[in-house]
């Protein structure tokens, strides 16, 4: 593993400092080992990635930051079994990936993710059902505690068309938390989101996470949100994505946001992303 | 710069605290009973239909020739006096009996052939040829050929209409599943969902508003095959069917049962479309939000 220069200082006596994820305790949960991705369009083959590894831990907030077209995505799938390696593998807590699976939950951008014929505590328990995890009666009660999680509960009966795009990510957060999978797998979550909604259901990510430690591999095109999100950071460079970097960042809040290292750490990346991309470069 | 920009038009800031809601007036206001009115839909709908009967009356009593127009009044007693003399009612059951067969084994053969497209190439690519061969080719032009196979009966008009359910359905079925969103698509075999549970549980609803489409279409043509068929034979078949009804009262020049053998199709589309399809639509893709 590549580890970063220590030029970040820990504060020392941050309440909310949320360092203490096992890091590099134990064996990674999820190894890529040399993962080259390819698709093909009508004309083209087209490489997504190019031999990219890395190691996801227990408990990490595993973010994949890079500008559009570094395959980030394109990994992000692949973990999620819905785009077989060409090359390299994925290894989820020692077996490796080769088809979609409940182990691995998926919350999408897109908003239709929900689906629209099943009110929103039929979507949650739904998968919990399908894939024989529990009886429809644990399911229910299941979706409810999850639902109370992202503070939902006064809409389990109402059906998606009726939500914010807000709350249609928080019950898509709810449904994937809800199946407790080993790993989440999040694709820019928050991009579809207004500006205020975004910055509300990244403090509410957040806190989900304190509360339950889980794992969560996050793919986002804003260093911003990679930061405040992210326990450590995959710096992907585009066309096809290889592996640029990877960074620790642990300890950052919205209030952080000012302050000098998080903008010694944001311009850190900024130039990394910079140096290789002149076309299409990051919004921060 | 800046500051130039700024001296231009400096205006002083200000803040208010927010008025009290009692000062705005009727937030909400009720409608007027007539404005409720106009609103429901099936009133609406029967103004036309009243409109239509009163312009068919004047028309029909200006003509004065009820060989070829009857009135209105006269098709409803005409239409009354099959129905209780029970010679028109056991001709529409007979009707209905082989449509329904019809329909039935048509929308399933629309649901496997649809199935079979979605998991295979080859399927996806037979059901296509299938479909832009068959779906412009007009079920009753099979109709000689039916007679040929199956004989004058029943087997031959189910053979019909079930030309006339499976294309149009499939095709829109078809079209429905291609529409499913990847998204969608990811997320239901996230969950494991494979095969028949996958198309059942993910791809069908998810493209509801499109099979219902298909099955609404289905249903008119199988409707019109059906009548057009038994206009052709109705004699071999012993009870006889809608189709024959009017053909044999044609011969017998009793234009008012004529109309009202056409009235009963018009009623049974009616009925079919505004409560049968109108209901399953708003227990499905209208609560979910598919469509308006």
């Amino acid at each position: 593993m590549t580890s970063s220069p220590g030029h970040v200082v820990r504060p020392v006596d941050d309440p909310h400092d949320r360092s203490s994820s096992p890091g590099t305790e134990g064996a990674p949960l999820l190894q890529a080992r040399g993962v080259t991705l390819q698709y093909k369009t009508r004309q083209h083959l087209v490489t997504a990635a190019y031999r990219v590894s890395f190691d996801v831990y227990p408990g990490d907030r595993f973010i994949l930051l890079g500008p559009s077209g570094c395959g980030k995505s394109s990994l992000l799938k692949s973990v999620g079994g819905h785009l077989p390696p060409v090359e390299g593998s994925f290894t989820l807590a020692g077996s490796p990936v080769l088809r979609p699976g409940p182990d691995r939950m998926m919350v999408f951008q897109e908003f239709d993710q929900l689906f629209a014929w099943k009110t929103v505590i039929q979507n949650v328990a739904f998968p919990l059902v399908t894939s024989g995890r529990c009886s429809t009666r644990e399911a229910n009660d299941r979706a409810l505690l999850y639902l109370s999680k992202v503070k939902l509960t006064k809409f389990k009966d109402s059906y998606p068309h009726m939500l914010s795009g807000g709350m249609k990510q928080r019950v898509a957060i709810a449904r994937a938390m809800a199946m407790e999978p080993a790993i989440l797998l999040m694709d820019e979550p928050f991009a579809a989101l207004d500006a205020l909604t975004r910055r509300r259901m990244q403090d509410e990510l957040l806190e989900l996470w304190d509360n339950t430690n889980f794992t969560v591999l996050f793919v986002t095109h804003s260093i911003e949100e990679a930061i405040l999100i992210g326990s450590r950071i995959l710096l992907l460079s585009p066309h096809p994505g290889r592996v640029r970097a990877e960074l620790n960042c642990d300890h950052f809040e919205h209030t952080d946001q000012g302050g000098d290292a998080f903008i010694t750490l944001q311009r850190r990346i900024h130039t990394m992303l910079f140096d290789e991309s002149q076309a299409g470069g990051p919004d921060a | 710069m800046r500051e130039a920009r700024l001296s231009v038009r400096q205006r002083p800031e200000f803040e208010h605290a927010v008025l009290p809601d009692a000062n705005i007036g009727a937030v909400e206001r009720a409608l007027s009973p007539l404005e409720r009115i106009a609103n429901i839909d099936w009133v609406r709908r029967a103004a036309i239909l009243v409109v239509l009967a009163v312009a068919w009356e004047v028309y029909a009593r200006y003509l004065d020739n009820p060989l070829l127009v009857p009135t209105f009044m006269e098709t409803m007693r005409a239409l009354w006096s099959a129905a209780v003399e029970g010679r028109l009612l056991s001709r529409v059951w007979s009707s209905l009996q082989v449509l329904l067969i019809g329909y039935t084994l048509g929308v399933l053969l629309a649901g496997a052939l649809t199935s079979l497209a979605v998991s295979t190439r080859f399927g996806s690519d037979l059901l296509s040829t299938l479909t832009s061969m068959f779906n412009p080719l007009p079920a009753i032009a099979l109709l000689p050929l039916a007679m040929l196979w199956f004989g004058l009966g029943m087997p031959s008009l189910v053979f019909v209409i079930v030309h006339s359910v499976l294309w149009p359905v499939a095709l829109n079925t078809q079209t429905g599943f291609l529409g499913v969103s990847e998204t969608q698509r990811m997320a239901g075999r996230n969950y494991g969902l494979t095969g028949l549970a996958y198309v059942w549980r993910i791809l069908v609803p998810a493209a509801f508003p499109s099979i219902l489409a298909g099955l609404k279409i289905g249903w008119a043509f199988a409707w019109r095959t059906l009548i057009a068929a038994e206009l052709v034979f109705g004699v071999a078949s012993r009870s006889g069917g809608l189709g024959w009804f009017i053909f044999e009262n044609r011969n017998e020049l009793q234009t008012d049962y004529v109309f009202a053998g056409l009235m009963t199709v018009i009623l049974i589309g009616l009925f079919v479309e505004e409560v049968v399809f109108r209901t399953i639509a708003r227990r499905t893709v209208v609560r979910w939000g598919l469509e308006r």
